[in-house]
């Protein structure tokens, strides 16, 4: 059993839910309730990473953000190393192409609000921020847990980008999917069996807690 | 309802207390090493932390993926090659301290798990045999484009003039450890491997394998270099491979050791 790579996914995998988490309320209500020109161009946008295969994206983070490239040479000035084939550079991957796992459940939270509620809250001389801590999170809140915990457990189990721009480096970029694969190679069945019952019980974990608390979204709505 | 809010509270607190602790590794120099090495380097990192108490990172793969990290500003600070073409382009173009060391040539082994019906013979015979009768299925070798040891067995097959008949059997390791999990795991007849891999104790027991005549491929010059950003451990842990401990864990793993 590797606890480095275990624990290192599980950072990347806190550091991707921290940054989505902002992210996923103010996107997620602004692709529910507003009307906009070139809304289904959001909207796709939001879910490419859903059907964009890893590799294509892998591929394209190395050339963008590359020791050759603008953002790569950027960041080396800035922050005196490079940013693939560090832990950085994994949790900027991670949360790009977690968008669509943040987004997607809390916009359909955000849905579910009927617009009598929140004109209700508007009519009550509630601000848009109070409105958004006292009437509308209380409310999405199903929602938006079921985009923390998919992220949360989707990152555990990336493995394509990861394995493209990561370069397996123990403690950095060596992710416990990453390391399954290296114990696989190293003929280790029996630690890549540990780690495999690992990821599998998290992922089961997971899946049930979303299915329970979609379940209580449509409680709520009937 | 409240149970689950704080339920929730204490989730949030834990993930950012999780993401904000410090890493578990600290800054120990990482070594790219290729994939032949995957058991011989483990065991000198091992013998070079009880020896020295300083400790190294290792990174295994295939040497041409590491190449190509390397030139996009991957953090290693030495690379072992599988093969020192690559090492030499990385000299070329200022990616490395020197030139670097020879520090093995390799070999490559025919090697087939139990109850294949192709045996382990270095000459190839039987998979002659198997291709012309028709009873060929899968044979794995490592990734010919990119990993050196994928190169080799390709010119040996080639030598041996199967390379055309047995290419549609081929299954493609990502590199030599990969197409020696694919050789051995059941899926396949046999496969051509590292001789230090089939040296390995996790892997003698799963088969038998045979040496193929060394003139019928380029010789497995392995060569390693210090990188650019290389530290006093880095250096500590280079040197400690050129020392008499290390070239015996080499020797053991069946690799031919340079005058030294």
């Amino acid at each position: 059993m590797d606890w480095t790579a275990l624990w290192l996914s599980l950072r990347l995998a806190g550091w991707t839910v921290l940054i989505l988490l902002p992210v996923s309320v103010f996107v997620g209500r602004l692709l529910a309730y507003r009307e906009f020109r070139g809304k289904s161009v959001a909207d796709a946008l939001v879910m490419l990473p859903l059907v964009l295969p890893p590799t294509v994206f892998g591929f394209y983070l190395l050339i963008a953000f590359g020791g050759n490239s603008p953002i790569g040479q950027f960041w080396r000035a800035n922050f005196g190393q490079q940013l693939v084939f560090s832990f950085e550079g994994l949790v900027v991957a991670s949360v790009i192409f977690n968008l669509p796992f943040a987004i997607q459940p809390a916009q359909r939270g955000f849905e579910a609000i009927a617009k009598e509620v929140r004109e209700a809250a508007a009519c009550c001389g509630l601000g848009p921020l109070r409105s958004l801590w006292q009437v509308e999170l209380p409310l999405a809140w199903p929602g938006l847990m079921t985009a923390m915990v998919l992220t949360f457990a989707h990152t555990l189990g990336e493995f394509g980008i990861v394995l493209m721009v990561g370069g397996a480096i123990p403690g950095e970029t060596k992710t416990i999917a990453i390391a399954i694969y290296d114990r696989v190679q190293a003929f280790d069945d029996g630690s890549a069996a540990i780690m495999s019952a690992v990821l599998l019980t998290i992922s089961l974990v997971t899946i049930t807690v979303t299915f329970w608390l979609s379940a209580r979204v449509g409680r709520r709505l009937g | 309802m409240r149970a689950v809010m704080l339920g929730s509270v204490v989730v949030a607190a834990a993930l950012i207390a999780m993401a904000f602790a410090p890493a578990a590794h600290g800054r120990l120099p990482v070594v790219a090493a290729a994939s032949d090495l995957q058991f011989a380097v483990e065991e000198i990192a091992a013998a070079f932390k009880a020896e020295t108490g300083m400790e190294v990172r290792l990174s295994m793969g295939s040497t041409g993926n590491f190449a190509r990290q390397i030139r996009q500003g991957a953090p290693f600070e030495i690379f072992m090659a599988a093969d020192e073409q690559f090492i030499a382009d990385l000299h070329r173009d200022g990616f490395t301290r020197g030139a670097g060391d020879l520090y093995g040539v390799g070999r490559i082994v025919m090697m087939v798990p139990h109850g294949s019906v192709l045996a382990a013979d270095g000459n190839l015979e039987t998979l002659a045999a198997a291709l012309t009768a028709g009873r060929m299925t899968r044979f794995a070798i490592a990734n010919p484009d990119h990993a050196p040891y994928g190169m080799r067995a390709r010119e040996a097959l080639r030598h041996k003039g199967l390379w055309e008949a047995i290419e549609p059997y081929l299954v493609l390791g990502e590199n030599v450890s990969q197409a020696a999990q694919f050789a051995l795991s059941g899926n396949a007849m046999g496969g051509i491997i590292a001789y230090s891999l089939a040296l390995a104790p996790n892997l003698e027991h799963r088969g038998s394998y045979a040496l193929i005549p060394e003139d019928w491929h380029h010789p497995l010059r392995q060569r390693m270099v210090l990188l650019n950003n290389a530290g006093p451990v880095a250096e500590a842990f280079y040197e400690y491979m050129n020392g008499a401990s290390a070239r015996r864990i080499m020797e053991r793993y069946g690799f031919v050791l340079p005058e030294g």
